[in-house]
C-alpha cells in the first residue's frame, strides 16, 4: 500500500508536526530572552525591559526586527564559506534533538529506541558551530573562544555521558518514553533521588555545554568581548542567540525527562491530593519543570561569578567524573540486588 | 496510481555518494583544517549509512565518538596550523611508497570482508532478531565471545593514556599548578591590611571641592 499519495501524506504530515514543534518553541526562545532580563533585573533591583508593549513584553519582537534589519558583514579575510555555515552548524543540532522529546504519552516525532543516544550525539555536535564560527573569523578572540569552547565541551561531555549511563542502567532502555514511564508513582520515586548525585553532575555538565554562566568562558565579554561572534552580526549573530537559547531549553527538558519524572505528575498515588490534581493535563507538568529549570539557569547566572578556565578543568575532571563514576557502580549494584523502592 | 517513490533508494544513494564525495576531499582538499571538516562529513554520511541498515546504535556511537569527541580534539590541534597551505613535500615519492603499502592491505582486508563467504558485513542484520535491540545484541557479544579483545583493547588504549601523560609530564611544571586547598583556606588578613590613621587636612589654596562618593 505503498503509492506515492500515502507518501505524500506522510511527507506532509510529517512537516506539519515539525512545524508544531519548532514554531512554540522559537516563541519560547523569544520570551526566554525576555525572562531572563526581567528576572535578573528584579534580582539586581531593576526593572528590566518596560518600554515596548505591556510590562515590555513586546521588547524580544523588537530585538528580533532589529537583527534582522542589520547589515550582515562578512571580514574580508576570513573563510567565507565555513563563516556562513557556523551559525547553521550551531542551530541544526539544537533544533534537530527536539524530533525524540516525548511531550506526553505517544506525543512524540519520533519514538526511536536509541533516543537518549541520540539525544547524546546531537548535543555533542553543537560545538562544532561554534569551533567553526572562531576558526573561520580569521580573528584572534574567536580562536581563542573556539579553543576554550572545544576543551570545556570535551572535559564535560565525559561527565554528561556517565549521567546518561546511569540513568540507562536504572530504566534499563535508551527510549525516553520507557524511561520516563519507568518514574511512575509520585515524586519519591524519580531518579532525581535515587540518582541525586547524578542529577547534579548532568545539570552541572548541561550548563557547561551550553556556555552559560558561570561556565561561559566562551563567550567572556570582558576578556575576549563576546567569543566566537565578534565578527557576526545582523541575523548570523541572531541565529547563534537562538541555539544557545534553545540548547538551554533542551537541556532543561532532558533534564526533567530523565531525572524529574517528565510529564508525570508529582502527586501520583498520594490519597487525596492526587485525585484533587489528577485533572491537569501531563504537558502542564511537564512546561512546569521545563520552567523551573530554566530559571534556575537565570538564578545560577546572576549568583555566580564566571569561573576560571583551570577552575573548570578542575571540576570537569577531578569532581564530576570520579562522582559519576563511583555513584554509576552503586547503581549498578542497586539494579542488580532489585533495591526497593526504585529498582524492584 | 503513482508507483511509490524509492525513498530508501535515493537516501542510500545520496549518503553513499556523500561518502564517497567527502572522503575524497579529505585527501584532495589541500587545507588541513578543511581536510579535517570533510572527514567530519564523511563520518555523518557513514553513520547515516550504517542507520539505514538498522544498526542505529553503531551510527550515533559513530558521531557520538568520533564526530562529538575525536574529531573535535582533531580540530582543536589542526586549527593552531598557520593559515597558508601546506606545500608538497620533495619527499613524497616516500609517500606514495608507503601509502601503496596500505592501500595492498586496506584492499586485502576488504576483499576478504565483502567476499561472500565469510559476510561479516551481513551479520550487522542479525543484531535485529526480535525483542534485541541493537546495544543489547552488541553488549552480549562484547562481554561474552568477544570478552578478551576486548578487555585487552581497553588496557592497551590505558597503557597509552599512561604513556602520553608521562610523555608530557614535567616536574617543573608543577609550579604553575595551583594548590586549591591553600586557595580555599585564605584568609582576607592574608591578603588585605587595613592600616588606620588620621584624616589629613584639605590643601588650603586647591579650588575645587574635595569631591565625597
Amino acid at each position: 500500500m505503498t503509492n506515492l499519495e500515502t507518501q505524500i501524506i506522510a511527507l506532509i504530515w510529517t512537516v506539519v508536526k515539525i512545524v508544531c514543534i519548532v514554531l512554540p518553541l522559537m516563541i519560547c526562545v523569544a520570551y526566554l530572552t525576555y525572562a531572563e532580563r526581567k528576572v535578573i533585573g528584579y534580582m539586581q533591583l531593576r526593572i528590566g525591559p518596560n518600554r515596548v508593549g505591556w510590562f515590555g513584553l513586546l521588547q524580544p519582537i523588537a530585538d528580533a526586527v532589529k537583527l534582522l534589519h542589520k547589515e550582515i558583514i562578512q571580514p574580508t579575510l576570513s573563510n567565507h564559506y565555513l563563516f556562513a555555515v557556523a551559525p547553521i552548524l550551531s542551530i541544526a543540532p539544537a533544533l534537530a534533538a527536539w524530533a525524540v522529546i516525548p511531550f506526553m504519552p505517544n506525543v512524540v516525532l519520533a519514538d526511536i529506541n536509541a533516543g537518549v543516544l541520540y539525544l547524546f550525539a546531537m548535543s555533542s555536535i553543537g560545538v562544532y558551530g561554534i569551533l567553526i564560527a572562531g576558526w573561520a573569523s580569521n580573528s584572534k578572540y574567536p580562536m581563542f573562544s573556539a579553543m576554550r569552547s572545544a576543551a570545556q565541551t570535551i572535559s564535560y561531555e565525559i561527565a554528561m555521558g556517565f549521567a546518561f549511563v546511569g540513568v540507562l542502567l536504572a530504566a534499563g532502555s535508551m527510549n525516553l518514553q520507557t524511561i520516563v514511564l519507568a518514574q511512575q508513582g509520585g515524586i519519591w520515586h524519580w531518579y532525581a533521588l535515587p540518582l541525586f548525585p547524578l542529577f547534579i553532575v548532568y545539570w552541572i555538565s548541561g550548563v557547561a555545554e551550553t556556555n552559560r554562566a558561570p561556565f561561559d568562558v566562551a563567550e567572556g565579554e570582558s576578556e575576549i568581548v563576546a567569543g566566537f561572534h565578534v565578527e557576526y552580526s545582523g541575523m548570523p549573530f541572531g541565529i547563534f542567540f537562538l541555539a544557545e537559547y534553545a540548547n538551554m531549553i533542551l537541556i532543561s527538558t532532558i533534564t526533567s525527562l530523565l531525572f524529574l519524572g517528565g510529564w508525570l505528575s508529582p502527586f501520583e498515588h498520594i490519597p487525596l491530593l492526587g485525585k484533587l490534581t489528577s485533572f491537569i493535563p501531563g504537558i502542564v507538568w511537564l512546561l512546569a519543570k521545563i520552567a523551573f529549570l530554566l530559571f534556575v539557569y537565570l538564578w545560577m547566572r546572576a549568583t555566580f561569578p564566571r569561573f576560571r578556565y583551570d577552575q573548570i578543568m578542575r571540576l570537569g575532571w577531578k569532581f564530576l567524573i570520579p562522582v559519576a563514576l563511583v555513584w554509576l557502580c552503586l547503581v549498578a549494584v542497586a539494579v542488580v540486588v532489585k533495591f526497593p523502592p526504585w529498582f524492584n | 496510481m503513482l508507483n511509490a517513490f524509492p525513498t530508501t533508494l535515493v537516501v542510500f544513494y545520496a549518503f553513499a555518494a556523500l561518502l564517497i564525495a567527502s572522503a575524497f576531499m579529505v585527501i584532495l582538499s589541500r587545507h588541513p583544517v578543511q581536510s579535517a571538516l570533510y572527514l567530519v562529513l564523511a563520518f555523518f554520511a557513514s553513520a547515516a549509512l550504517w542507520i539505514m541498515m538498522q544498526a542505529e546504535f553503531l551510527g550515533l556511537i559513530l558521531i557520538l565518538v568520533y564526530v562529538g569527541a575525536v574529531m573535535t580534539l582533531f580540530l582543536f590541534v589542526v586549527m593552531t596550523i598557520p593559515m597558508h597551505t601546506i606545500p608538497i613535500d620533495k619527499t613524497r615519492l616516500l609517500y606514495i611508497g608507503y601509502g601503496s603499502l596500505v592501500l595492498v592491505l586496506f584492499l586485502g582486508v576488504m576483499a576478504k570482508i565483502i567476499h561472500p563467504l565469510n559476510h561479516i558485513v551481513f551479520q550487522l542484520n542479525n543484531f535485529q532478531a526480535p525483542g534485541i535491540s541493537g546495544a543489547t545484541a552488541i553488549g552480549e557479544s562484547l562481554y561474552t565471545t568477544y570478552v578478551f579483545p576486548f578487555e585487552i583493547a581497553g588496557f592497551l588504549l590505558l597503557v597509552a593514556i599512561i604513556a602520553a601523560i608521562s610523555l608530557s609530564w614535567k616536574t617543573d611544571r608543577r609550579k604553575i599548578i595551583n594548590d586549591v586547598s591553600a586557595q580555599v583556606n585564605v584568609k582576607a588578613k592574608d591578603r588585605l591590611k587595613i592600616v588606620k590613621m588620621k584624616a589629613e587636612k584639605p590643601q588650603q589654596d586647591s579650588t575645587e571641592p574635595v569631591q565625597h562618593d
